[in-house]
């Protein structure tokens, strides 16, 4: 079909020879991703090339929102107002109440000698697109490495958790939604006190606590929130609300399975917070240990960030528990 | 497809339309899609569509440089679409010397067999991996884009078609 004719006799290694290759550079990639995260240089990288196309991509969307933005009409505007004007009403009144009970709650911890809880500082930022992969729920926001986000940090709306942020680029970075099935948070039930692990539900939209005693306290329409005892999350955020508990008969032993609704639109808003919990808390014992050891050995220990690394063991662990468990 | 019958002679395909046509893709693919098992992926029908017509100019070095970016892009699994894209280069070029010899509608036929294997190679990596299966929806999107075949046919054959005609007047 050509001009020229075809080299017969040139043409490289065989096709079979190449896939083999190509196959295995893939494999030997997957395996560093998934279990040694040794590939992250060359991911920011990559993702830095394809930043261009996909804030490309984005572009003609966010220009037909601005241009929608700029005509919706007066009344729409006047009806928003009022309506956030009821809302502010009602913050600034549940402001000042927190304030007092804040200051009397500091005292109160100076009193009994707990340590002293840190401010959370709370970065905004803008959703830019969700993952192109089903497997998974995610969603990229438009501040990275340069505006300071770290991984580890938690990500809330308005309503309350939305996630937490996994990995950051220069300019992006991407938040693991609670929903997620990897995605381990530690919650607390606000009526009792009672900690659980909530786990993404995956396709469902849902959260699971997923091993409960069969005894535990529990009841339809308990709201969740943090725990914050993981040092990661600062305590008290919504997470959810518990929407059905199905108690499993055919297990020998006590199972629970007690499905939840997210408080915060996870999969909905454009605009979220990315706190800064600075925890003061001393580190673990076993993390102390094996950074020790770390040092000893004179690798790979410098300037990891804490907040990470208890991120992620927070979820291992948890997700450990499950399986053994199960 | 009359145009596209054996008797024309098309001209030497330009390097400049093959990266045009995978930059396009790779735009098309990063749009933010409302559900993602339905929309058909737009680099993998355009490897598979180079790597049947080209299969000395695009084989599987760019096929796995490509899933690369778009592991990268997308933030999945580094590697994944790497294979996958790897897998499906080889099986085209595998076929291309069979393919040509169809019509367009049998030539789609192949190729939704060949995207499925492709998205069957995701489908396995990410059950391996520990991903939940994601529902039937996930095969949707291969066979949607064997029905672009014919379209995409067109559209990637037109410079070196337009041209012909003009020789041929």
């Amino acid at each position: 079909m050509e001009h020229t004719p075809p080299p017969f006799f040139k043409r490289g290694p065989a096709p079979l020879v190449r896939l083999f290759f190509f196959a295995s550079l893939s494999l030997a990639l997957l395996v560093v991703d998934a279990h040694f995260r040794y590939a992250e240089g060359l991911r920011s990288g990559l993702a830095l090339v394809a930043y261009p196309l996909q804030k490309l991509a984005t572009a003609p969307f966010e220009l037909a929102e601005a241009v929608g933005t700029y005509f919706t009409t007066q009344a729409q505007l006047r009806e928003e107002n009022a309506e956030l004007r009821a809302k502010a009403l009602a913050y600034s009144q549940n402001a000042q109440r927190f304030q007092a009970a804040e200051a009397e709650a500091a005292q109160l911890r100076r009193l009994i000698g707990a340590t002293e809880r840190v401010e959370v500082q709370a970065t905004p930022a803008e959703v830019l697109y969700g993952s192109r992969d089903p497997y998974t729920h995610k969603v990229f926001i438009g501040k990275g490495a340069q505006q300071g986000i770290r991984a580890g940090s938690p990500v809330a709306d308005e309503n309350g958790l939305i996630g937490q942020v996994t990995r950051v680029h220069p300019l992006i970075s991407e938040v693991t939604l609670l929903t997620d099935q990897d995605q381990a948070t530690p919650v607390q039930i606000v009526r009792n006190g009672l900690r659980a692990v909530a786990f993404g539900g995956g396709p469902s939209g849902m959260l699971e606590l997923r091993f409960m005693a069969a005894n535990a306290e529990i009841q339809n329409g308990d709201r969740l929130v943090t725990s914050g005892i993981d040092g990661t999350y600062p305590p008290g955020l919504p997470v959810g609300l518990v929407e059905r508990i199905e108690r499993d008969a055919e297990h020998s032993f006590a199972r629970v399975l007690v499905v939840c609704k997210p408080a915060a639109g996870v999969d909905r808003g454009r605009y979220v917070l990315v706190l800064v919990n600075e925890s003061k808390a001393p580190p673990r014992p076993d993390d102390a240990a094996s950074k020790e050891r770390r040092s000893d050995k004179g690798k790979r220990a410098k300037g990891k960030d804490t907040g990470k690394d208890s991120g992620k063991n927070a979820g291992k662990d948890g997700a450990k528990e499950g399986d053994g468990t199960r | 497809m009359g145009p596209d019958s054996p008797q024309h002679i098309l001209r030497p395909v330009r390097l400049s339309t093959i990266f045009l046509s995978f930059l396009g893709a790779l735009f098309l693919n990063f749009l933010p899609w409302k559900d993602l098992r339905l929309v058909p992926d737009f680099v993998a029908l355009v490897v598979c569509f180079w790597c049947v017509r080209q299969p000395r100019l695009v084989g599987l070095g760019v096929a796995w440089t490509l899933g690369l970016l778009t592991d990268a892009g997308n933030g999945v699994l580094l590697g994944q679409h790497a294979l996958a894209y790897s897998v499906l280069a080889f099986l085209s070029i595998w076929l291309s010397r069979r393919v040509l010899w169809f019509g367009t509608a049998q030539q789609a036929l192949h190729v939704a067999a060949l995207l499925l294997a492709s998205q069957g190679v995701l489908l396995l990596v990410r059950l391996a991996v520990g991903a939940g299966f994601p529902g039937w929806p996930v095969f949707v999107g291969p066979l949607l884009g064997a029905v672009l075949w014919a379209p995409l046919t067109w559209l990637l054959l037109m410079p070196q078609r337009r041209l012909e005609r003009e020789h041929m007047l």
